[in-house]
Parts: C-alpha cells; structure tokens; sequence
C-alpha cells in the first residue's frame, strides 16, 4: 500500500539501517527458538515552543531513534529494546529478549498466541502539506508571540500562554511472518491560555480556543485554524465570563459543541471499549471497564441516535496510520449502532483468544523501548444523516445550556462516573442563547448520560477534536488520538456549581 | 555504550556559544507486569540521553538525543548553537552556576545498572503468592519496577556534577473472582531485597475480607482516615502547583488579592508539615537542578543549582513556593527555593489501627484515582476513592462501601486534619516517579461528591 500523498519518508530516516537491523535481529529470533518475532525502528522528531505573555518561555527539540524486538518464546512474551546501529547489537537484542522471555515463562499460566493476519509490505504516509521541521523557529515564535499580543493588547487580560508541539514519527516493521513496513506521521498541537484577573478581588478566569490537535502540518497555523480570530474575541468573551451569573446546580437541557464531547467520547466511550481493560489488564493502573464481554451486542449504551466507530483511517487523525505495530492493515468497525455496544479495541493476542478473528489494529507504542499495548484508535460519534445545525439543537431546548471547549476532566476505573468542565458556557433560554454562565460542571454516569442523548448534529457541526497525551501501561505509555463528533443534544444533565463543590 | 562523560567535555570543547550546560543520562531499567494471576508484559530497557543547551547572546538552543555515535556530536554542537537564531532573549537569563572544572571522584566511574536478576527471588514469590490467590479466589494484578539512573552536568561554567537515582516500586490490586470486591497495596523499593510481599498479601486478603459486607453511602460530607498513598497524591498535586511566579501573577491559590503571594500566612491545620530534602534518609534524590526548559517552575540557567531541605508548610504556615532564581531576583524573593524531587510530611503519631480504634464514625479510604483540577482559584481537585473504602462505626472496620467521586481541594483538605497518624514510606498512585513518605490523616467535612458504581 502507498500513500496518494506527494510527501516523502524524512532522508534522515531512510539513511538509517534498519533494514540489516530487522533482519539480524529476526534470523537471531529464529535461531534461538522464538515463535513469533517482530523488529520496529522508530525515529521520533519533536519540537515544543512556550511563550509566556510576551515572552519567549522556552524550544526544546526533541529526537529519539532506537529499535526494539518483541517475541513469543516458550509461550512468553520476550521484549528487549536496542540504541546500538549494528546488526551484532540487533542480534544481541533479539537474544536478550529470548531471555526476558525464559525468564518470566514461569509467571506464565496461559501461551501466548496471535490471531493471523496476512504479511504486509509497503510505505504509508500520513497527510499534509508542510513539514513543520522544515519551518524557521523564528516564525513559529512570531505566530504564537503575535497572539499573545493581540489578546494582551486589548487590556482585558493579564496574561497569555501560548503552546506549538510538533512531532514527526518514523517506524519500520518487519516481521517474522515477511511483513516489511515503513511509516511517517506528522502531528501538531497548538492553543493558548487567556487569563484575567480582577485585582481587587483576587478572581480570576481563564479561556482557550480548545484547538484540536490534528495530523495536519504547518499549514494548520498558518492558514487553516482560526487562531487569530480567538486571540481577538477571547479577552472580551472572558470579561463577560467573569461578569457572569455562577450557575445554579441542578438538571438542565444540554447542548454540547465537539469541541468539548470529544472528550467526553475519548473517557467514557473510548477507554471502556479497549478489550484490554475489559480483560483486567489494565486493573492495577489505568482500570477496568463496565462494558464487559456479556454485555456485547445488549448493552444499550445510549439512546438509538448513538453510532460510534473505531478506525485507524480518518485522514488528519491522530490515531490514524496504515498498519499498527503488530502489522495489522487500518480499519474501520462499529463499536456502537444504534445505541447497541458491538465492538472493542483489538490486538492480535486478545483477538485470537477472545475468539474476534482478525484483528482490527490497536496495538501501538510510544517510543522504540516500550512494549506495544492496546491502545485507542479514532473513536467518532457519527453525526446525523440529516442536516440538522447547532442552531436547530439550541432551537430544541427551554431552558439549558451550551458547553463550548474542553477544560477538567475526570472518570472512575470503571469509566461510569464522570465529571467535566468547558471553556464556555452560554445559557440557552426559549431556543436562543442569553449569554454566559461560569463554574458549572457536568457530572453524570456514562450510561445516562448517553441514554440521554436526543439528538446529534448533522456534517456542519462535525469537529475532529483529540489529544496528543492519552496515558495508559505500566511503564506509562502516551497515545495521541483523535475524536469526530457533532454537535449534541442532552435532557435532564446533572450541573454542579464547582464554587460551591468547593465549599465557597 | 559510549562514554558519557567524556562526550559531556568533548561537547563543551566544541562548543563555540557564550555558554553551554551538557546533560547526559544513562537509564537501565527491568520491569514485569501481571494481571489475572498471571504474567502480561516485561521489559529490559538500557537508554542514554543527551541534552546540549546552547546560549548566544542569553539567547537558548536546546536539542536533546536518545542516539549521539562520536562522528555526530560536532554536527549536535552546531545545531543546537543554530537553535539560538532568530529566537528573542530569554527572560530568564542569568550568568551559569560556577564551579573551578574539577570533577568529583566518580565522574568517569561505570554507572550502575540493572538487570533481571534484581528480581530473582521477587518472582518466585509472586508466582506463589500466584497460586495461594488461585487458590482462594482471589485475582491479582500488578507492576514491579526497577530503575536505575545515572545523571552527568556539565557547563562551560565548570560546574562537573552527578548523581545515581536509583528507584523501584511493587504494586498490588487484588481482586475477587467477580471483581467486585478489590484493594490495593504498594511498596517502595530500591533493592527489591527489603520487600515484605506478604505483608502486602496479607493487606489485600484483609481488606477483601472486610469488603464481604457491602454498604451503600449517600454523598456528603464525612470524616475521613486518608491512607498515606491517598495523602501523598493530594500533597504531590498541591506541590506541583505551587510555582512563586504563577501565584505572584494572581493565578494560583497561592496568590494574594491585589498581587503577591501568601507565604507567611496559615492556610492549613497547625498540625500539618510539608517539606523537600534531597538529604533525607532513604528517600535521597537528585540534590541539583536539571532542567532541560524554562518554565515558572525551573530555569535552564539555574542547572547545578545545589537543593536543600525546602520547608513548603511549617505548623500549617505556608512558608515556600518554588522559585527560580530569575524569579527571586527580580520580585527581591529570599531563594531560589529549587523544586526537589521528593515530599515528605512528618508524623509521629498513632498507627492506623489505633486511628481506626478511636473513631466513632469515618470512611478509610485506601487511595485516590483520577486527580484533576477542577478550579485553579481554590485548586479544587476532582478525583475517586480507589480499591477500598471502609466504613468505620465505634473503633470497628463494618463494611465495604461504594466508591465517591470527591470535589476537594488539598489545601482544604490539610486546613482540615484533625489527627495526623505515623508517616512512611509511601508508594503513590496518581504520581509515578515522586519519593514520598506520608503519614495517614484523619480529616473533617471531606467532601464526596457523587457516587462511583465503580469496582
């Protein structure tokens, strides 16, 4: 499989040899016995800039290059990970990870065994158009440094932080099995944080855009977010938030932007759908879920407008690629259908044993020296067929609210009690919005809460929201991800007032 | 390998900025995994790490590499002087540290590793402890860490410094068949020879015992015996938190209305102590700064700065912030007061069983999970009540009871401490890395805000 896109894989990359690595790495796998072996090389550029007001605050560039064997020797797990660019050193490691493998196969109660999938060999690229590597320090600096001073210049607001990360992951599979993949991604984050403070009280708010983090390249700044238009409007939507009513607790009518469900979708859809929490895997760290195995194909999740997939292939999202790293081609599957729970998260080894078949492709790893764990492809509420538009959900509700940008967020191990906050809250009163409210959270169970969707947006409503920093594994390990959402409507949502949670 | 500290002064040979500050780490690592009583994942990681910190006119170049071969490093040196064009000055820019170039006596000495030997008998143990719980329809899941981690600074300054971290924890949830009953247990370690895994088993075997009587709770208000990983997370979070710049910005908790800060005054029960000291016996850390950015927490220009003991809250005064030293020359701050890896919270007073024995009516609560800002003016924290906790009716455990979604804020929550217990070294749980040792707590009016269904 090729990509479509004109981009190339990074020279720096290519110059690398992993090719000799991965096949000296998996004939030492053979030779000692291993049953199943892979070989990744990852090359991962990364560069953060922070500015704080209108100060540069500080660039940090960022490469990490290694490569790591994983094998099945006496039905254990073996892994063992390598800086050293020699075929010797590539064997040497593959060797070690017998011996991790040897060592543990005593701990082991059950033999590790993978669901098949077929060898596959090409390059995948992800889409965009400018390389941010290949863009001058001194322009990304301009452009968040230019915000800053739009948003300090209108003297509604103390002070701005403003935040560019950029990555740019290279990996090479091989497998045992033939599979020979090479792959590159580029991902970009950027956002800023207002802050006003009134100096007679103490108070003070904050504001961001909540600007998705997307797999997009420079041209996201530059000419696609509107991030020039939020650094003008936020200093005086944050005076109004500050000169806002405090909410009163109690149920409201909710209409939630995607910029602000994705998150909700990312904690209560996205985390209790990977089978490896299901199974207990994650119990001691990251948790379980409630939608467990019995509950497949009965469990009504949410109301009957609810469809949610998985899939490693939207274009721009963060999650997305061409085969995982256990070399499993991209795809896309239903997790919810009309409301129903009828899909998980897979990797080879819980596919075979849980009886899916084929994988769907969840295995990833963050960085060369650690394990790959299921971890969360793109998991998307669909939007409506009908083109229903935010002003038509807004339209549907008496007396509610509208939440607009992520903020706090929060779930238990078992991913039923959750509570988040916005960026902004604007009070909806006979279909139309009557300005902002502050310090309101909503709390609910992941169940109600979905049950208690009456609508969802049509394709004009649709955002690709996501993160960068997912967090998951023992040693922990980040994923980024993206998540598409609409526009949605909820009844009867529990409010807090996070003043008064606070005892004020 | 390669011979970090000889690259660190072949990279400062070549070094043609003002400045330089050259970071080289070297980590060794083994770790395994289990779940469901038996084994999952592993891993055995040797990793270096290579950070240049270029400075051309105050302005900063940083780069840093995990893959630095000898014919790369002038080709490093130079791009990390490029990363100086075209950027502003850094605000916080101060002359380096100096030191006279001599290095200590372990400076080229091997650094240590580990490998998967540390956990010989460790393994043995678990694969019974394994087959006790099968036995007893019990289900265990956990992690076993061991780290090693030799850190290298050197500036054009002549400062020559470095330090071996060594680090390890094992943590325990026990679960019933159903999962419907589960408790959590960890400990830290160094050695992985001082550990009392049975202790540990007899804890879960204990608390799922207790937990065979089920009692459901209303949110609210409540007396609560904090265990110490259910403390350290709060104290942690309130700590990282606690930058003197962002409170002197009227940003934090810690600011004061109309501008500075709130150092001097008591904002906690007179009970409560919170200090950092790299010094402190078996819980030693990193006794200088390493910084690879600038932020209101730490300054690349303050690397080498040596730590001490910082008293953050004395007697319930807040008495500290962290401060750079940019940060302390240009507010007139007495300091730097350098973030230092470890907390601690003194505590002589009565074990847990003898807090449990006192009370009429509380809520143990075995750790916290989740921990999130909710409102930075009053940093409310939300968060859950994890893997136990217990109702306690006149100096007796009489139940299991459902989890809560709490809404707290940790200075609250230490302005609350009725009782402080006897403090230990402590395993966290939200945190990762952080050496801790924390006391239990008895609170009041802690406040669980909605139920957990969770397990």
């Amino acid at each position: 499989m090729t990509s479509s896109n004109a981009a190339r894989l990074d020279p720096a990359f290519t110059a690398l040899p992993y090719e000799q690595l991965g096949d000296a790495a998996l004939q030492r796998a053979r030779d000692l016995g291993a049953t199943y072996a892979d070989f990744r090389f990852e090359l991962i550029a990364g560069q953060t800039i922070a500015t704080r007001d209108r100060e540069l605050e500080a660039v940090t560039n960022t490469e990490t290059t290694g490569y790591a064997v994983r094998l099945i020797h006496k039905g254990a797990w073996g892994f063992a990970s390598g800086v050293d660019f020699t075929p010797d050193a590539a064997a040497a490691t593959a060797a070690r990870a017998i011996e991790v493998a040897a060592t543990f196969a005593a701990l082991n109660s059950e033999p590790v065994e993978l669901a098949e999938e077929q060898a596959h060999t090409g390059t995948w690229i992800s889409r965009y158009e400018i390389d941010p590597f290949q863009v001058d320090d001194a322009e990304k600096i301009d452009f968040l440094l230019g915000l800053a001073e739009t948003a300090l210049g209108s003297g509604k607001v103390q002070h701005m932080m403003a935040r560019l990360m950029q990555v740019k992951e290279c990996k090479y599979f091989a497998g045992m099995d033939g599979s020979r993949i090479a792959q590159q991604r580029v991902r970009l984050q950027s956002d800023f944080q207002a802050v006003r403070i009134d100096p007679s009280t103490g108070a003070f708010e904050s504001m961001t855009p909540a600007a998705p983090p997307v797999g997009r390249g420079w041209e996201y700044c530059a000419s696609q977010y509107p991030f020039a238009r939020h650094a003008e409007e936020i200093p005086e939507l944050l005076e109004e938030k500050m000169a806002s009513p405090s909410v009163e607790p109690g149920r409201y009518d909710l209409v939630i932007h995607p910029t602000n469900l994705w998150l909700t979708i990312h904690e209560s859809i996205g985390h209790s759908t990977e089978l490896d929490r299901v199974l207990g895997y994650e119990a001691n760290y990251a948790g379980t879920s409630f939608a467990t195995l019995d509950k497949l194909n009965t469990l009504q999740f949410g109301s009957p407008v609810m469809n949610v997939t998985g899939d490693r292939v939207a274009e721009h999202g963060l999650s997305t690629v061409g085969f995982d790293d256990e070399g499993v081609e991209a795809q896309t599957w239903d997790i919810i259908r009309d409301g129903v729970l009828v899909g998980y998260q897979l990797n080879r080894q819980m596919a075979l044993k849980q009886g899916f078949g084929r994988s769907n492709g969840c295995a990833f790893a963050d960085e060369p020296g650690h394990v790959p764990l299921q971890r969360m492809p793109n998991v998307s509420l669909l939007p409506s067929e009908t083109d229903i538009t935010l002003e038509d959900l807004i339209g549907g509700v008496e007396d509610g609210i509208y939440i607009v940008g992520n903020n706090s967020w929060s779930i238990d191990m078992q991913r039923y009690n959750f509570q988040f906050t916005g960026q902004k809250f604007f009070r909806i009163r006979g279909g139309k919005i009557d300005g902002q409210l502050k310090d309101v959270a909503y709390q609910a169970k992941t169940t109600d809460f979905w049950n208690s969707m009456e609508a969802v947006g049509g394709p004009s409503t649709y955002v690709l929201g996501g993160a960068f920093n997912c967090g998951k594994g023992q040693p922990g390990q980040i994923a980024p991800v993206s998540h598409g959402a609409p526009a949605a409507l909820f009844r009867g949502v529990n409010i807090l007032n996070t003043s008064k949670e606070a005892g004020r | 390998m390669s011979e970090i500290p000889a690259i660190l002064e072949r990279v400062l040979s070549m070094s043609k900025a003002d400045a330089c500050i050259v970071i080289g780490a070297r980590r060794s690592t083994a770790n395994v995994r289990w779940a469901n009583n038996t084994s999952t994942t592993n891993g055995l990681a040797e990793s270096e790490d290579l950070v240049i910190i270029s400075i051309i006119d105050e302005r900063v170049g940083t780069i840093a590499r995990n893959h630095f071969p000898d014919e790369q490093l002038e080709d490093l040196v130079r791009e990390s002087e490029a990363a100086c064009d075209g950027k502003p000055a850094a605000e916080d820019a101060m002359p380096l540290l100096e030191g006279d170039g001599t290095p200590p006596a372990d400076w080229s000495a091997p650094p240590a590793a580990t490998t998967l030997g540390v956990f010989r008998g460790f393994s043995e143990g678990l694969a019974d402890l394994f087959g006790r719980a099968s036995s007893t329809g019990m289900k265990l899941f956990g992690y076993a860490e061991h780290e090693t981690t030799t850190y290298w600074l050197a500036t054009s300054s002549g400062l020559r410094k470095r330090y071996t971290q060594p680090a390890g924890k094992v943590e325990i949830t026990g679960k019933s068949n159903d999962y419907l009953r589960s408790s959590w247990t960890g400990q830290v370690t160094t050695t992985f020879t001082d550990l009392d895994l049975e202790g540990m088993y007899a804890k879960l075997e204990q608390r799922l015992d207790w937990s065979k009587t089920m009692l459901k709770l209303e949110p609210g208000r409540y007396e609560v015996l904090l265990e110490p990983a259910a403390v350290a997370d709060m104290g942690l979070y309130q700590m990282y938190e606690s930058a003197a710049r962002d409170a002197d910005e009227g940003r934090t908790v810690f600011s004061k209305p109309g501008g500075g800060n709130r150092i001097g005054e008591k904002l906690m029960a007179g009970s409560v102590s919170l200090y950092s000291d790299p010094h402190e016996p078996d819980l030693e850390v990193l006794p200088f700064s390493l910084a690879m950015g600038s932020s209101s927490f730490q300054s690349v220009f303050d690397n080498g700065l040596e730590t001490g003991r910082s008293e953050w809250v004395r007697d319930g005064v807040l008495r500290a912030l962290i401060t750079t030293r940019y940060w302390a020359q240009r507010t007139g701050a007495p300091g730097p007061v350098p973030f230092v890896p470890n907390m601690i919270m003194p505590g002589d007073g009565p074990s847990l069983d003898d807090m449990i024995a006192r009370t009429k009516r509380a809520l143990l609560v075995t750790s916290f999970w989740y921990i999130r800002e909710v409102d930075p003016q009053t940093l409310l924290l939300t968060g859950l009540t994890r893997d136990g906790v217990f109702l306690i009716e006149d100096g007796e455990v009489k139940g299991a009871v459902n989890n809560f979604r709490y809404n707290m804020s940790p200075v609250q929550m230490f302005a609350n401490v009725t009782e402080v217990g006897s403090s230990v070294p402590t395993a966290t749980r939200e945190f990762e890395i952080a050496l801790c040792k924390f006391p239990a707590v008895r609170v009041r009016d802690f406040f669980m805000s909605s139920v957990s269904e969770a397990t």
